[in-house]
C-alpha cells in the first residue's frame, strides 16, 4: 500500500508575520457539519452536549467545539454520531487560519465589511461574511485573535489577500 | 444599501443575491386555474413604492429573506425569514 503524503490546506503558505500581526494555520483533527432535521434541534443539541460537552450554539456564536455555521447548520470540531440530523465529515474541506496581534482588527477592516471592534464582536462571536469576494466564517478566539475558515480551494487566495493587507497595515 | 439579515444583523447588500418578487412563496393550488398560474409565473407589479422581494444571504448564513423595501427611496422597511412567512 502506498504511503500517501497528506498536505495541509495551507502547506507551504504559512506562517506569515508582518507588523506584529501573525497568521498561522489551525488544524482541527476532525470537522463535522451538523444540520438538524425539522423540529430536531433540541434533541440534537442534547446528544451533542452528552458527546462533546457543548450543545448547539445560538446564531453568530461558538460554544466549545460547536460553531454556528449558517442558517440551521453547525460545524463541530470533533467526532460525533447523531440521530435526527444530517452529519457530514468535512475534515479536509476547510482551510482554517488564525490571525492574531494588536492590529489584527485593522487587517480585517481592510477586507471584511463587518464591524469587528472588540466591544461589538466579542470572544466566541461568529460572523458568516465575505473577505474580498470569498465567503468566510470569522470567529473571535481572544482579545486580539480571530480564526478564519474558508473552503480549502480558497486557501491560497485567503493567505494572499490577508498577507497583502498585513503588509499594508504594517507600513502605516 | 444595507439589509438586516434576521440571523446575522445588518449587512452589506453585496452579501445578498436578489431573487425576485416574494409572490414565489404563494404557490397556487394545482387546480387554481390558468389565470392564477399565469399571474404566479409571469405577471409582476413594478411599483414605485413598497415591494416584497426574496433575497438570499448567499455570502452569509444562507437564509432566504423576505425584504420589504421602497423602490423610490431605497429604504429597507422590514426583513423576515422566508421559512416563517405565511404561505
Amino acid at each position: 500500500m502506498a504511503d500517501l503524503i497528506a498536505l495541509t490546506p495551507c502547506a507551504g503558505l504559512l506562517p506569515l508575520a508582518h507588523g506584529g500581526v501573525e497568521m498561522v494555520e489551525v488544524l482541527p483533527a476532525r470537522l463535522m457539519s451538523v444540520a438538524p432535521f425539522a423540529g430536531q434541534e433540541a434533541a440534537v443539541s442534547a446528544q451533542l452536549e452528552a458527546q462533546i460537552g457543548a450543545g448547539l450554539a445560538p446564531p453568530n456564536r461558538r460554544s466549545g467545539a460547536v460553531t454556528w455555521f449558517g442558517h440551521g447548520t453547525w460545524m463541530i470540531a470533533g467526532d460525533v454520531a447523531l440521530a435526527g440530523a444530517a452529519v457530514t465529515d468535512q475534515s479536509d474541506a476547510w482551510a482554517v487560519v488564525q490571525v492574531s496581534g494588536a492590529r489584527a482588527e485593522d487587517v480585517l477592516a481592510r477586507l471584511v465589511p463587518v464591524d469587528f471592534r472588540a466591544q461589538v464582536f466579542k470572544t466566541h462571536h461568529v460572523a458568516k461574511t465575505m473577505l474580498g469576494h470569498m465567503a468566510v466564517t470569522v470567529i473571535r478566539t481572544g482579545p486580539d485573535s480571530v480564526e478564519i475558515m474558508v473552503m480549502r480551494s480558497m486557501a491560497r487566495t485567503l493567505v494572499h489577500d490577508l498577507g497583502v493587507a498585513m503588509r499594508a497595515v504594517a507600513l502605516r | 444599501m444595507r439589509i438586516t439579515c434576521p440571523n446575522c444583523g445588518e449587512r452589506d447588500r453585496r452579501e445578498f443575491y436578489y431573487q425576485g418578487d416574494a409572490v414565489a412563496l404563494s404557490r397556487p393550488a394545482p387546480d387554481a386555474g390558468l389565470e392564477a398560474w399565469d399571474d404566479y409565473l409571469h405577471n409582476r407589479e413594478n411599483p414605485a413604492g413598497d415591494t416584497r422581494d426574496l433575497w438570499f444571504h448567499e455570502a452569509g448564513c444562507g437564509a432566504w429573506v423576505v425584504v420589504t423595501r421602497n423602490t423610490a427611496t431605497h429604504a429597507v422597511l422590514d426583513t423576515a425569514l422566508a421559512e416563517r412567512s405565511p404561505r
